[in-house]
């Protein structure tokens, strides 16, 4: 048994930390939230030149990560420092699609994921999907798609969009899913872009007889999305963690500065017990990070149990840190000049992707009935 | 015990409803309904109207242009009120100064100040936190010093809601620094128009500027605006923040926001169900709706022990605690209903006269969600009112 990160990914670690609080400042950040474009395309040069990206992918795609406490690493660092740039859209689920997927060809786009030179989507979500990975309803006819999609991240950065599309069965089936590359230009696409409250953009995506094409074979892409979404929950909870410990962090600060009644409110029972709160259940989501982590390349059931299990306590003690950190802090958190309201928000909109607390509840006991 | 209104109470409620059919403006109530920002021509308006109709004092005694609801009157306008979405009555001049003046002031303030506070001619906000001086409010630092027949004041108010619309602020200032911390703050009324006031606007973190800074460089007051005596004023702001704390419970809101995650979980489809029949969503939902039925009723014993002349003690620390819980909860079980479309950050500029960005109730749920953290904060933290009871409740012991 053995905790502890290899000396790459420390130093991965160390190099992250290092540049993100000397580049990305609270002023840096929240002047790419009021841009236009809702990131830094020089942060993601740079981070993309650390490698952010390549750890990300395995040596085999021409990266040197890519397993699951690789992707721990990076995005705890990311969530720590309140990155808003949409290094789990590229990254993660654009990266995972095409290398499980693609052909000789497709795959080459790997290479310039890893370089920072291209930016995917993935448009999988429908306006009634909620959390259903399988409900699709948009078509494909003869190599052209029709259809919705809905808060889809990243979507008008993106080069190539990746669009899920029912070529057989019904709408709930796990068979029957394809997955297609849409070009940015590509006739009857339409984006409408907006802000996501907790930074980054997304759109609302329509498809009208949009030419594709198919990444893998007809109607199997279905395990391929499972997987790359599982890599998505282990980044997101990795994520989330990162920014809790920045929410207790800064709650701690303050607690032995801030000075009412003549004394640091730090020294009252009342608060004390709560901070010791936030560390048990931070304790727990450092654990079931590293559980979800450490299982992303068992077999299938395996991965989604430990993946449903991070994302619902994470879930839960997220809310609790997001929420207490601000009551503690009083109405200075509640301004978005704060770090900590950034941070806030990076929580608790964790719990909108791919799954609230209570879907991976579900999920959780569903995967433990079918053992 | 009776659990059911009277048949007076019932036609009153009747009457309300009514009214709010006929006389709340449907495009103010829609803005209300879907959480999006009032403009202050919009919150003149309603103020205007249930001015017209005798409603808009209901704590106002019948002389000063009052209504003489009794308590039970008062529940019911407030809950019918938020069930038609009206917006809240904006509190400042209405519930917080008009009953320390009417108690504390001298007529010549009462006879200049409230009917225009009735009117809408003056609208005033609270000059009371200050950056060092939130949960502790007595060690608050802005500075009066008098100078002939005027106090020149100097320091920093914040947290200060709505003050970029104000024509007055009625602020806490220190006039004695050499005494007990509560013995030196005396209550003034200040013109925002007198030179050397800047108001800062404080950005929220849901994006929204309700609340301000308020910076005094020498500004010279008129003795005159004194309120009652000089270093009484803790004596009028704690008087004040008792009344600060009517309706805190909220029920009516409560009830209302319940009513819209039911709607929003009936639409919303998951696992081929609505939401409203998965049993962890229900499970929720349902814990929440019995809390609120008993806050509900905790809340109207409160109000028929004061409609029979008790005076609210610890029940009104108790029901801001448990009620400020209620609304946060609802507001996190809306965030959840509305799925990934919680997500987006849309704005006036984004949809303008488009369709919503996913469903009309769908846009707005995570920024209430975080907006309405400060509910927990403001008025008295919950740390606070928890301090309060287990003070009271414990007898001082040490």
């Amino acid at each position: 048994m053995n905790f502890d990160l290899t000396e790459e990914r420390q130093m991965l670690r160390d190099t992250l930390r290092r540049y993100l609080s000397d580049k990305y400042t609270t002023k840096v950040r929240n002047d790419i939230l009021d841009s236009d474009s809702g990131m830094s395309g020089a942060i993601w040069g740079e981070l993309a030149e650390l490698g952010v990206i390549g750890a990300l992918f395995t040596e085999d795609e021409g990266g040197f990560g890519g397993q699951g406490f690789d992707i721990s690493v990076v995005f705890e660092e990311l969530g720590r420092a309140g990155v808003v740039e949409p290094f789990l859209d590229t990254g993660i689920l654009g990266g995972r699609l095409i290398s499980g997927l693609g052909g000789d060809s497709q795959k080459g786009m790997i290479e310039e994921i890893i370089a920072g030179t291209l930016h995917l989507a993935f448009a999988h979500t429908e306006p009634t999907s909620r959390y259903d990975l399988s409900r699709v309803e948009t078509t494909v006819s003869d190599g052209k798609i029709t259809g919705r999609k809905a808060v889809v991240v990243n979507a008008e950065a993106a080069d190539c969009l990746i669009v899920s599309a029912r070529e057989s069965g019904s709408t709930d089936d796990l068979q029957g899913i394809s997955l297609f590359l849409v070009d940015s230009d590509a006739p009857g696409l339409t984006l409408r872009g907006y802000p996501l409250l907790a930074g980054g953009r997304a759109a609302e995506v329509t498809l009208d007889n949009t030419p594709a094409t198919r990444l893998g074979a007809a109607g199997a892409a279905f395990p391929t999305i499972e997987a790359a979404v599982a890599h998505a929950h282990v980044a997101l909870s990795a994520e989330a963690f990162g920014a809790m410990t920045t929410a207790t962090d800064l709650t701690r600060e303050y607690l032995v500065t801030r000075q009412q009644f003549g004394r640091p409110i730090g020294t009252f029972q009342a608060l004390q017990h709560r901070v010791a709160d936030m560390l048990i259940e931070l304790e727990q989501a450092r654990s079931a990070v590293i559980n979800a982590a450490g299982h992303l390349g068992a077999p299938a059931r395996i991965r989604d149990l430990e993946c449903a299990a991070a994302r619902n306590l994470v879930g839960r003690v997220g809310r609790l840190v997001a929420e207490e950190a601000i009551q503690m802090h009083g109405g200075i958190a509640m301004t978005r000049e704060y770090e900590l309201a950034h941070i806030a928000k990076r929580i608790v909109m964790t719990d909108h992707r791919f799954g609230d607390t209570d879907y991976h509840l579900e999920r959780f006991i569903d995967l433990s009935a079918a053992a | 015990m009776d659990l059911n209104y009277s048949e007076e109470e019932l036609a009153f409620r009747d009457e309300v409803r009514a009214f709010l059919d006929e006389k709340l403006p449907k495009e103010i109530s829609e803005k209300v309904r879907r959480g999006e920002e009032l403009t202050k021509g919009d919150m003149e308006r309603w103020h205007a109207i249930l001015n017209a109709r005798g409603w808009l004092a209901p704590n106002w005694p019948v002389e000063y242009g009052g209504c003489a609801w009794n308590a039970v009157q008062k529940h019911i306008f407030d809950v019918e009120s938020s069930y038609a979405n009206a917006p809240r009555i904006i509190p400042f001049g209405l519930s917080m100064l008009a009953p320390v003046l009417m108690k504390f002031g001298s007529q010549a303030q009462k006879d200049h100040y409230l009917p225009r506070i009735l009117d809408g001619t003056d609208w005033w906000c609270q000059g009371y936190s200050e950056p060092g001086a939130g949960s502790d409010l007595a060690s608050l630092k802005t500075r009066a010093v008098r100078d002939g027949d005027h106090y020149i004041v100097n320091g920093q108010k914040t947290w200060t809601t709505l003050g970029q619309y104000a024509d007055w602020i009625f602020c806490l200032v220190r006039t004695d620094p050499d005494v007990k911390q509560q013995e030196g703050i005396s209550f003034l009324l200040i013109d925002m128009n007198t030179p050397g006031i800047e108001v800062r606007p404080i950005i929220l973190l849901d994006g929204v500027h309700e609340v301000n800074e308020v910076f005094f460089d020498n500004v010279r007051v008129p003795v005159d605006n004194l309120v009652g005596e000089e270093n009484k004023g803790w004596t009028y702001a704690k008087y004040l923040l008792t009344h600060e704390r009517t309706n805190i419970a909220g029920v009516g809101s409560s009830q209302a926001g319940l009513d819209t995650v039911k709607r929003m979980a009936r639409a919303e489809m998951q696992g081929g169900r609505p939401l409203i029949a998965n049993p962890h969503f229900a499970a929720r939902l349902a814990s929440v709706e019995i809390d609120l039925k008993a806050m509900a009723t905790t809340n109207l014993r409160v109000i028929a022990q004061t409609a029979a002349g008790g005076a609210p003690g610890l029940e009104a620390s108790m029901l801001k605690v448990k009620g400020t819980i209620l609304r946060q909860e609802i507001n996190d079980l809306a965030r959840r209903a509305a799925g990934p479309y919680a997500m987006p950050f849309p704005s006036e500029a984004v949809e303008g006269d488009n369709d919503p960005i996913g469903p009309d109730y769908a846009a707005k749920t995570a920024p209430q969600y975080f907006n309405n953290r400060k509910l927990s904060i403001f008025g008295g933290s919950n740390e606070i009112q928890r301090g309060i009871i287990a003070k009271v409740s414990l007898g001082g012991a040490k």
